[in-house]
């Protein structure tokens, strides 16, 4: 529907985004200018769309009240360990599912493909046994081993797989008759040329990672291992009451690195996760 | 092939091995590469998938006390105890409402902001990444930020006082809070329905809409009759996501009305979780998981057999 449009409409057309930007933008406006009021300026009304007295006594209490550094650090470094594993499982397989043939080959992908049909909720109850059983509950393990091999990997596998189907032939036989082995073939001729999809995976599932809030709250307990956004809701006072201004400050901390990233990076973002989604 | 022979001798010796060939030729080597490179993700689709699914199945017909350590074989109770439970039909109706909500307000909004988007105006990269930009902010601290606007005296109603209107208790009441849940939900997740809009309208040829402008259709008519038809895959496609998105959705109830008022927000993950890990009800909880697992079975079903109908073309 690209066509030109009148003076009109276009003033129709950008009167209307500007409206629909609003509850996209004001919440995180609002979660940052907050975080930087005194209490009594928060629910101050008139609402004061700018700090009138600026302060960052509640960000310096993130840190007094819980272990809020070593909670960043669980969470990225989970995050990365997570996405690492899961480029290298799923590109393996997704590789191995496109390009070579073996037996019962079929058989093996369907059993990989109901990982897409079980939601992970519906396998927490066992998987909680499983590594209570294993003594890991209050470890990272289970935030970790499962996201790489299991469920949420083969959506990344499918997606591998979809790709790694649309690569010419010609170029393995040109590998071959170099005498490239299958696993050189793979690692310098069709990994190099997946960096599209591997960005798109990497993406998601670090975003994947980095939401997780069931998970987290079902397998760990002490503060010290708490994820991100498992942290955020502890910010309570003695009545169960949240802290607000110590809340948004720690979720201004969480939220705003990823979206500087992203707003720097967005072409490669939306453009690779709206290629996934048309392949997936 | 025996590329690490490096043998140096008489070429003829080989012949004298008679007709036994090597066991490892590259058709096997390559079966067995095929194999090996499938083994991590397979292992992990039977542990952490497969495995737990009929572990749960198992557990769905015991009654399991952790206190006690007792784990009894009890049959079809569980199902029973299901089918009676007084909650069940609020859980239902709960998860019912927000799935069927949260579809028709994601993908409305998200074709409605892919549709301006495509117009030719200038600046429409910098609204794309704002009507995006909820997708990569985390849920939880989206969610948290939400549940301080929508206080009784948080931000939303301070807007709408500016504007003379008396907002409501928005979290608090049985019938906003259910509508605020989904709100909150939409804006998180529509960038990325909104993304995929963009990339289908952008594979419309315009040269149906020239056609279609000469016969003097207007541009109503010919979002009707052109657009929605040919991006029709593409909504089926959004709206398989979306609804099984929607039932599982678990932090933003967990964070703004943890179920309440009363169970007009208890969703069926909520009530799992609830069940589970906070009454130790296991085997209750495992009923409820299969519960789950067989409401997003048939949807997903149901939804593809629709496609025939109302989806244009495939490709």
């Amino acid at each position: 529907m690209s066509r030109d449009l009148s003076r009109r409409a276009k003033l129709a057309f950008y009167g209307a985004l500007l409206v629909l930007a609003i509850p996209f933008v004001f919440p995180t406006w609002w979660m940052v200018t907050s975080s930087l009021k005194p209490v009594a300026d928060i629910f101050a009304f008139p609402p004061q769309l700018l700090p009138v007295n600026p302060r960052l006594d509640a960000y310096r209490r993130v840190f007094e009240l819980q272990p809020f550094g070593q909670q960043y650090v669980n969470s990225l470094y989970i995050a990365l360990v997570v996405t690492v594993g899961t480029l290298a499982v799923s590109a393996l397989a997704g590789y191995a599912f496109a390009r070579i043939r073996f037996r019962g080959q079929n058989l093996l992908f369907l059993v990989v493909l109901a990982g897409l049909l079980i939601p992970s909720e519906v396998t927490i109850v066992p998987l909680f046994q499983m590594f209570f059983k294993l003594g890991l509950i209050d470890t990272h393990w289970p935030l970790i081993v499962v996201p790489i091999f299991g469920a949420p990997s083969v959506l990344a596998t499918f997606i591998m797989r979809q790709f790694f189907i649309s690569l010419p032939d010609e170029l393995e036989e040109a590998a071959r008759v170099d005498g490239l082995g299958r696993f050189a073939t793979f690692w310098r001729i069709a990994l190099p040329l997946s960096r599209p999809a591997l960005g798109a995976v990497a993406i998601f599932t670090f975003l994947h990672s980095w939401n997780l809030y069931l998970e987290p709250i079902v397998f760990l307990s002490s503060p010290e291992k708490f994820t991100l956004p498992q942290a955020l809701t502890q910010f309570v006072d003695a009545y169960g009451g949240p802290m607000w201004d110590v809340q948004l400050a720690a979720a201004s901390m969480t939220a705003l690195p990823v979206l500087v990233v992203f707003v720097i990076a967005q072409k490669q973002f939306v453009e690779g996760l709206a290629h996934t989604g048309l392949k997936g | 092939m025996t590329r690490t022979d490096t043998r140096v001798g008489p070429v003829e010796a080989r012949p004298a091995l008679g007709p036994a060939r090597p066991f490892w030729t590259s058709r096997r080597r390559d079966q067995l590469t095929g194999y090996l490179f499938v083994t991590p993700q397979l292992l992990g689709s039977v542990v952490f998938v497969i495995l737990p699914l009929i572990l749960v199945v198992w557990y769905s017909l015991h009654e399991w006390n952790v206190l006690a350590g007792t784990f009894d074989f009890v049959g079809t109770d569980n199902y029973r105890a299901l089918a009676a439970d007084p909650n069940l039909g609020a859980v239902l109706r709960a998860t019912g409402l927000f799935s069927v909500g949260l579809v028709v307000l994601n993908l409305g909004l998200a074709l409605l902001l892919a549709v301006l988007l495509n117009q030719k105006l200038r600046g429409t990269i910098l609204f794309r990444t704002v009507f995006f930009s909820p997708v990569v902010v985390s849920l939880v601290a989206w969610t948290i930020v939400w549940g301080f606007l929508l206080q009784d005296n948080g931000g939303v109603n301070g807007l709408l006082d500016t504007m003379g209107v008396d907002g409501p208790n928005w979290l608090r009441g049985e019938g906003t809070a259910m509508l605020s849940v989904i709100v909150v939900q939409a804006f998180k997740n529509v960038g990325l329905n909104m993304v995929l809009f963009l990339a289908a309208l952008q594979g419309v040829p315009a040269e149906l809409y020239e056609a279609a402008e000469m016969d003097g259709a207007s541009r109503m008519r010919q979002f009707r009759r052109i657009t929605v038809p040919l991006i029709s895959p593409t909504i089926l496609l959004t709206s398989i996501i979306t609804v099984v998105g929607s039932l599982q959705v678990f932090a933003q109830i967990a964070v703004l009305t943890q179920g309440g008022p009363g169970a007009s927000t208890t969703v069926l993950v909520y009530y799992l979780y609830q069940q589970a890990f906070q009454f130790h009800h296991f085997g209750y909880g495992a009923t409820l998981s299969i519960m789950l697992f067989v409401i997003v079975l048939a949807l997903t079903v149901l939804q593809w057999q629709m496609r025939k109908r109302w989806v244009f073309h495939e490709s």
